[in-house]
């Protein structure tokens, strides 16, 4: 056949796991093509946020108080980083959804039988949702900006309230990815996907005080992650936090999301990795 | 032992719960040869090419892919390895041409080699012009050639190819046997799994029949047709009120029971050209009238009805899907 005329490839030999940041990339950058690929889809994921702040700012805000901040502006302040932490949040339904996609179209059977590095698959998958929500967040910055919202605290605090909002989008996304593992299909997907994430971010700081929370509530608001996430934002973003209930994690807002997030990237990698190496499309 | 054979497995089971998929199979394919798996949906075809891939885990028994276990050295065996599965898997919102970079990349080829072999087999697979269209814009025959192009794309020695061209029409279908058979020309070891008779009459130099699970026969196209029993006639009578007469003389002729379907008879015999002559004589004599005669070699389809005692179903829907149907339909 003298068309296929070239040699017999050589394969670079290099124990797999020492491929992982390699093969992680490739696919990575396969799903942010995908992004570029689906305008209508990133669209209207920047769209539904928007749309968030400008319920909340203009809907609740002037009828939920902020304890110690009573300013005009004082709720749109807050909300902020809250909407912010629910958006990055929301990262984990773009995982789910793909990976069942993945799944059910049968390119997750073509990835596992490439020499491949196994968890390559899942961490391109994770830092591609997660590197999307820099768009995402860019977009609700402006949009916040608009009615009021101000980063108040220096430019250095305000990096790293983002770089903290990053590392959650990409806990979630872990979490996300093992869901997605688990899906029949992916309208099951669709659904499963976002499920979890509204009691996840509504029983938290995002959008109201945590004092303003009954007993059982309050406790699963104050450990939940997502509110230290948030507390924290606020904080380096100079925006009101209002008052916080003695809980340990909302006294040590910081440190407690670099815990959980290690933590959750910790068992959630290990399970999904484990699940995937299992997978079948069918 | 084993490790001349491409692939080797011996005593393949695999259960899905309750489920038997497979029962013990047996398989053997030698280098450079191609192995067409025949059977219907549900026999266990997917399964096993499933777990020659290292896709999934045998319940039992033991199978070698170009000399590994694919239990115990699977990236060995997915470095000798292509795969085509049932759908097309490659990334719908990609071109044609990332697709293929993408899988050359993940093989950890280098990008050199990646680029030119990408353009080559664009080139080959016909698909240069749509080469930088995303593959969603492709016919499904296009994609099937995508598809099967990724799996090229470093050369593997050993290639599965599971229904490679189900859902394709006439045209795309022969082209991909084309484009099989040159594959095959090369040198490359190609197990393939079809419930099309013609398909592995068409390619594959060994059969391998498997219904339930097990191997229920195996051998070339021709060993197949000889077990059955030699030819066919096939006569069609011009007056269908006279068919069963004709049947009671033909009976002599035949080796076996004719099969009447209106006013056709399909009777295995044996002798060649002269058993042509001797049927039209018996009908002759008592003047009944031929409108059409035919000795012909038997097909799959005659061999797989005689081994199975079914025909192979083309378009039965998988066992459980039917069961779930079944149990809406009764609650409705």
């Amino acid at each position: 056949m003298t068309t296929l005329s070239i040699g017999k490839p050589q394969m670079r030999t290099r124990p797999l796991w020492g491929w992982t940041l390699n093969d992680g990339l490739v696919v990575a950058r396969r799903n942010l093509i995908q992004t570029v690929r689906v305008p209508e889809l990133l669209f209207f994921s920047l769209v539904q946020p928007v749309i968030f702040v400008l319920l909340f700012a203009y809907v609740f805000g002037g009828a939920i108080p902020i304890p110690g901040d009573d300013g005009a502006d004082a709720y749109r302040q807050y909300l902020m980083p809250g909407i912010f932490g629910q958006t990055v949040a929301f990262a984990a339904a773009s995982s789910t959804v793909g990976l069942a996609e993945d799944l059910h179209k049968g390119i997750i059977d073509r990835f596992r039988a490439l020499p491949m590095s196994p968890p390559a698959v899942l961490l391109g998958r994770t830092f591609a949702d997660a590197a999307r929500q820099i768009l995402v967040l860019v977009v609700l910055s402006i949009t916040g900006y608009i009615v009021g919202w101000r980063i108040d605290n220096g430019i250095l605090n305000a990096i790293w309230a983002y770089a903290l909002l990053l590392l959650f989008a990409y806990t979630v996304a872990w979490v996300g990815a093992w869901v997605g593992l688990y899906m029949p299909n992916p309208e099951t997907a669709n659904t499963a996907g976002l499920v979890w994430l509204f009691p996840l971010t509504f029983l938290s700081n995002c959008f109201v005080p945590i004092n303003s929370l009954p007993g059982v509530l309050q406790t699963f608001a104050a450990w939940n992650p997502i509110s230290a996430l948030v507390l924290s934002c606020r904080e380096l973003f100079g925006n009101p936090t209002g008052i916080q209930p003695d809980y340990w994690p909302l006294h040590n807002p910081e440190l407690y999301t670099l815990l959980s997030c290690t933590t959750l990237i910790a068992i959630f990698a290990t399970l999904s990795v484990r699940r995937y190496t299992r997978a079948t499309s069918r | 032992m084993t490790n001349d054979a491409a692939v080797h497995a011996e005593g393949l089971v695999k259960h899905f719960g309750d489920v038997r998929a497979l029962d013990g199979i047996d398989l053997t394919v030698e280098r450079g040869q191609v192995v067409g798996l025949l059977g219907p949906n549900g026999a266990g075809k997917t399964t096993t090419v499933r777990i020659l891939a290292t896709l999934l885990q045998p319940t039992a028994g033991v199978a070698y892919v170009a000399g590994h276990d694919v239990v115990k050295e699977p990236d060995a065996v997915r470095h000798a390895i292509g795969l085509t599965g049932q759908y097309a898997a490659v990334d719908e919102y990609l071109t044609g041409r990332e697709n293929l970079r993408m899988f050359g990349d993940l093989y950890h080829l280098s990008p050199r080699y990646v680029k030119e072999r990408t353009a080559e087999l664009l080139e080959w697979f016909d698909l240069s012009e749509a080469a930088d269209r995303p593959a969603k814009t492709y016919s499904g025959g296009m994609r099937r050639r995508l598809d099967l192009a990724a799996s090229l794309i470093a050369k593997p020695s050993i290639l599965f190819l599971d229904e490679p061209t189900t859902g394709l029409d006439p045209r795309s279908r022969l082209g991909m046997w084309g484009v099989i058979q040159a594959l095959v020309d090369e040198g490359t070891t190609v197990l393939l799994t079809t419930q099309y008779l013609e398909e592995a009459d068409q390619l594959a130099q060994d059969i391998v029949v498997i219904d339930h699970g097990r191997v229920i026969a195996h051998g070339t196209a021709d060993v197949l047709k000889d077990q059955i029993g030699g030819d066919r006639i096939e006569i069609a009578v011009t007056d269908v009120t006279r068919v069963g007469r004709a049947v009671e003389l033909l009976r002599p002729v035949g080796t076996g029971e004719a099969i009447v379907d209106e006013a056709r008879i399909l009777m295995p015999v044996s002798g060649g050209s002269t058993v042509l002559v001797d049927a039209v004589r018996v009908l002759d004599s008592e003047g009944i009238e031929v409108s059409d005669i035919v000795l012909r070699r038997p097909t799959l389809d005659d061999v797989f009805l005689s081994l199975t005692g079914h025909v192979a179903e083309e378009e039965a829907p998988a066992v459980p899907k039917a069961r779930g149907r079944g149990r809406k339909e009764k609650k409705a």
